[in-house]
């Protein structure tokens, strides 16, 4: 059998992969690309913990759902974001979106 | 090394490749493939996980409409989805520095925990895990407060998202 | 529903409506006007309910309808607030329901629903009239819709809605608060069109002037309430309470708790029902809308006042002295007002004074102790004075057709433009002709006759001569002015080409005229007297039963005399004969022999008032109070203090705020503060990736920092 062990490395190097892109990338939408990366990676461990500790109790496939309607949420108003923002100054870069500075 | 621990590894890896074209690749439909292939990779643990609804869920609502979804963004985005300028901003070393000591940080915090198990439990007999699912997600003494909480969220932020998103004279 | 129930919601309606105008449809006109007349519908409904209810109660005056609540907590007590429906309250819902429906469905025409918006049309004036192409391509001008409809709509209901809660109140605490709601709706609608100045300055009028009626009636109030520690209707008029304020005496004037309260309490309704000295407003409150003249000045306001002093009557007939007053004032009102109608030419303003007569009539009668005979007519009173408004606002609207369709430049309310009109509008014209019958008291057949009668009938038997004679030169008078009215504006011919044009008005308006001439008619019916000759007994006397009833012993009928009934047979049918003989033939204002400079000029009482109160207070505001108080001692403080305290300040700023403050802490501060700044700088670059990268070292720091310290050390 695999050891619970396995999957929780396994998300957590997803995790920091989703976070290197968060930080590094320049193009808006690889970003919600890289956040996507670390919201599968919380999943894969809801899911484990489920499987290997309570498989009894249904908290654990509950909370996968509802992260993935949380996450449905977050594309849709980032997407919406990302387009309004590149219809205004045409750009989806997002070091060239510094009004934060003022 | 079981027939499954291999199966996993080859999975993990794949995966983890895949992540990483998502996050350096230039191109950002590329990028949206990759992550497909990602998140694929995560349907199949869940199926490996005994967690048959949630795999094809994943592979439903991921895949198939959330993926999607960054494709036509992309496409709307034209002018800088494409080949021309770096990938990745100038600061891209410091990132790197924290997500390797964010592992780092995670590993360690998991190398030091005692007592995960090596092996699942045994699936309780009898019991259909897909039916014990949908009563939980109905029932008011379990999660239907929150199911419904997190319903009116996704409607909210939808209606949200067309209103930003909408093209104003 | 039990009847208390429907008491309560009776006000409801209006008021709702009101808000629903005010927030939601007021971009309707359609939904606007329904919501207005659906709510006093709804009124009028629950008002009629109550009405029949009541009928069949026996002796209803000792059993009312009445249930209150406790509203706010007084020390030990509790000031209750409730509904009350007793004979008096009874009837008066009655008519006023029925005015108030009619008078919202006139309005509807009246204001022009349907037709197209005008050319020029600008909110808060007047329409002016729009320009249509007919299917042959000429082109007309017809009046135009009102501009602010929907306002308009929303006012009314809230008028209704004070007239309502006056009525069922079982208090005088919320009887005042409907009084002032009318008082401010009053003033709303007076300066309906607040794009006339004439208008805006009536409004501010007849704010002002009933304002010092209701601070009195307010004062009234308080003391009663001080005296009695309560305001319900059944407790001050129970025995022991009346008695105890009737041994009460009072330093002021020699009057009795009770005859000071309720002349407090009648000051409030001299304001509010225009009585004379406080009457100067009611004629210049014409300015408005003409459903607003019938809603104020016959349907409502001015009853709520004549109402609230028949309710106080209980209070009122313990003092002689305030009874004399009181039936001095009406008197002289009455006449008084009468001979200033006979030199109007506008011919709202005849029926505004009038009303100001018959109103002294009602205050009159009230003040002889004929209660039930001044609420009776107050009853009749309503009904044709409010077919008499909106008639003549038919007559106005009709000529206003007449005047877009010719482009003449007349007046269009004034009667020596009128003439010949009963061709061109029959059916506003037999309804006015009820209403001035009704108004003069034409024998037998109209309501206002046998009204108009009873009060006469009263002052005769209970030995009031002196008022007996002044009301009866007044009816005369009535006719005279009623009769010169009719024939100026319906009878010979057209004396404009206006006239010529004039167009009856649609089924909006003159169905609220039928319906009320019907009323004008035969609700006199219901109060002949039992031995009247021939007719007496045909019919019971049932309204001086009903209402009789509302006090614990029933006034006894006056008994018949000849006398009365013959003076009042003589100055109806006298004054209408003469009104006829002496304006048959006139064309002219300058052929008129009434057009006395002291009664077309109203006494000179504006003029007085101007002089007595407005210039004077003026002249000490601008002399006195700016001149002296303000420029001379209040500014010459000011200017002292501000003076010093620019010499105290010159001193500070050289020597210390420049010197110390600025040069060395300020400059050298800021410089600080500038270096640091321009070196943090970079930081901020706006990048939210950079912020990011920024924060999480920052987090991953502090991570390893307190797990360093708090696990491993």
């Amino acid at each position: 059998m695999i050891p619970l062990s396995w999957y929780l490395f396994l998300s957590a190097a997803l995790f920091s992969v989703g976070v290197f892109g968060v930080l590094a990338r320049r193009n808006a939408v690889a970003i919600l690309l890289a956040i996507e990366l670390m919201l599968n990676a919380v999943n894969i461990n809801l899911v484990a913990f489920w499987r290997y500790l309570t498989p009894t109790q249904m908290s654990g496939q509950v909370f996968a759902i509802i992260v993935l309607a949380v996450a449905a949420a977050e594309v849709a108003v980032g997407l919406a974001l990302v387009i309004s923002v590149y219809r205004r100054r045409q750009t989806a870069v997002a070091d060239e979106l510094d009004l934060l500075k003022w | 090394m079981t027939l499954a621990q291999i199966f996993f590894l080859l999975v993990a890896l794949v995966m983890l490749f895949s992540a990483l074209k998502v996050v350096t690749v230039r191109n950002l439909i590329h990028a949206a493939l990759w992550l497909v292939v990602t998140l694929f990779g995560v349907a199949v643990l869940f199926a490996m996980l005994d967690a048959g609804f949630l795999a094809v869920v994943q592979v439903m609502v991921y895949i198939g409409a959330i993926a999607i979804l960054f494709i036509f963004a992309v496409m709307l985005t034209r002018r800088d989805a494409s080949e021309q300028g770096a990938p990745l901003n100038p600061n891209w070393p410091v990132s790197a520095l924290i997500a390797l000591v964010t592992f780092g940080g995670l590993a360690w915090l998991l190398r030091a925990w005692q007592g995960l198990p090596e092996s699942a439990a045994a699936l309780p007999a009898g019991v259909d895990a897909l039916r014990a699912l949908g009563e939980a997600l109905v029932s008011p003494q379990a999660f239907a407060l929150p199911f419904e909480v997190a319903s009116v969220l996704l409607v909210a932020a939808l209606v949200g998202a067309v209103y930003v998103a909408y093209g104003r004279k | 529903m039990t009847t208390e129930t429907i008491l309560w919601l009776i006000p409801l309606p209006p008021l709702l409506a009101f808000f629903l105008i005010v927030l939601l449809t007021n971009r309707s006109r359609g939904l606007s006007h329904s919501v207005a007349i659906g709510a006093a519908f709804l009124s009028w409904l629950g008002s009629m309910v109550v009405f029949v209810r009541a009928l069949g109660v026996h002796e209803l005056g000792r059993h009312p309808f009445a249930q209150s609540v406790p509203w706010l907590p007084t020390a030990d007590t509790w000031l209750k607030i409730g509904v009350y429906l007793d004979p008096l309250s009874a009837a008066v819902l009655f008519f006023v329901a029925w005015t108030i429906l009619m008078i919202f469905i006139y309005s509807v025409g009246y204001h022009n629903y349907g037709q197209s918006e005008g050319d020029h049309d600008v909110k808060g004036l007047p329409p002016h009239g729009a320009t249509v192409t007919d299917a042959h391509g000429h082109k007309h001008k017809v009046p135009s819709v009102e501009p602010m409809y929907s306002r308009f709509f929303a006012f009314i209901s809230l008028f209704a809605f004070g007239m309502y809660l006056l009525v069922v109140s079982d208090n005088l605490l919320t009887l005042f608060v409907g009084w002032e709601i009318m008082g401010l709706c009053s003033y709303l609608l007076i300066g309906f069109w607040y794009g006339k100045p004439s208008a805006r300055d009536a409004a501010i009028k007849a704010f002002m002037t009933t304002r010092i009626g209701d601070v009195f009636m307010l004062l009234g109030i308080a003391f009663l309430y001080s005296a009695t520690g309560s305001l319900s209707f059944d407790v001050i008029f129970s025995e022991k309470v009346l008695h105890t304020l009737a041994s009460v005496p009072t330093p002021i004037l020699g009057l009795s708790a009770a005859g000071l309260i309720s002349l407090l309490l009648f000051i409030g309704t001299v304001g509010k029902s225009a009585q004379w000295p406080l009457h100067v407003w009611l004629p210049d409150a014409m300015e408005g809308p003409t459903p607003v003249s019938a809603m104020i000045h016959a349907a409502t306001m001015v009853s709520a006042g004549v109402y609230a002093v028949i309710r106080m009557f209980p209070l009122l007939h313990l003092d002689a002295g305030t009874m004399s007053i009181v039936a001095f004032i009406g008197a002289f009102t009455a006449l008084f007002a009468a001979t200033i109608a006979v030199a109007q030419n506008d011919i709202k303003r005849v029926l505004a004074y009038s009303t100001i007569s018959q109103l002294g009539y009602m205050i009159a009668a009230a003040g002889i102790g004929a209660y039930v005979a001044a609420a009776f007519h107050l009853i009749t009173h309503a009904f044709f004075k409010a077919l008499l408004f909106l008639g003549s606002g038919s007559v106005i609207h009709g000529m206003e057709h007449g005047v877009l369709h010719t482009g003449e430049h007349i007046d269009p309310q004034n009667m020596f433009n009128m003439g010949g009109l009963r061709k061109k509008m029959p059916i506003t014209f037999w309804t006015f002709l009820i209403g001035g019958f009704a108004l003069a008291g034409f024998p037998v057949l109209t309501a206002g006759f046998w009204s108009k009668d009873e009060i006469l009938a009263d002052a005769f038997a209970h030995g009031h001569l002196g008022v007996f004679v002044t009301l009866a030169v007044a009816a005369f008078l009535t006719a005279f002015y009623t009769m010169r009215q009719i024939t100026l504006t319906f009878l010979g011919e057209p004396r404009t080409k206006a006239a010529e044009h004039a167009q009856e008005t649609p089924w909006t308006m003159t169905l609220p005229l039928i319906v009320l001439s019907i009323f004008a008619i035969g609700y006199g019916w219901v109060g002949i007297p039992e031995h009247f000759p021939l007719l007496g007994g045909l019919l019971p006397n049932w309204f001086h039963e009903f209402v009789g009833s509302t006090l614990s012993e029933v006034p006894e009928v006056a008994p018949f005399n000849w006398t009365p009934l013959l003076t009042s047979l003589l100055v109806s049918l006298g004054g209408l004969g003469l009104g006829w003989w002496v304006y048959r033939g006139v064309r002219t204002p300058a052929e008129d022999k009434f057009q006395i400079p002291l009664l077309k000029n109203k006494w000179y009482f504006d003029e007085a008032y101007q002089f007595l109160f407005v210039r004077p207070s003026y002249w000490f505001a601008e002399k006195v109070v700016y001149l002296v108080l303000d420029k001379g001692l209040i500014d010459g403080l000011l200017h002292a203090i501000g003076h010093s305290a620019a010499v105290i300040g010159t001193t500070l700023r050289t020597y210390i705020d420049k010197a110390i403050i600025n040069e060395t802490i300020g400059d050298g501060t800021a410089h600080v503060i500038k270096s640091t700044g321009s070196g943090l700088r970079p930081i901020q670059s706006g990048r939210l990736q950079q912020y990011m990268v920024a924060s999480l070292l920052v987090f991953i720091l502090i991570t390893g920092l307190l797990y360093y310290f708090l696990v491993l050390a």
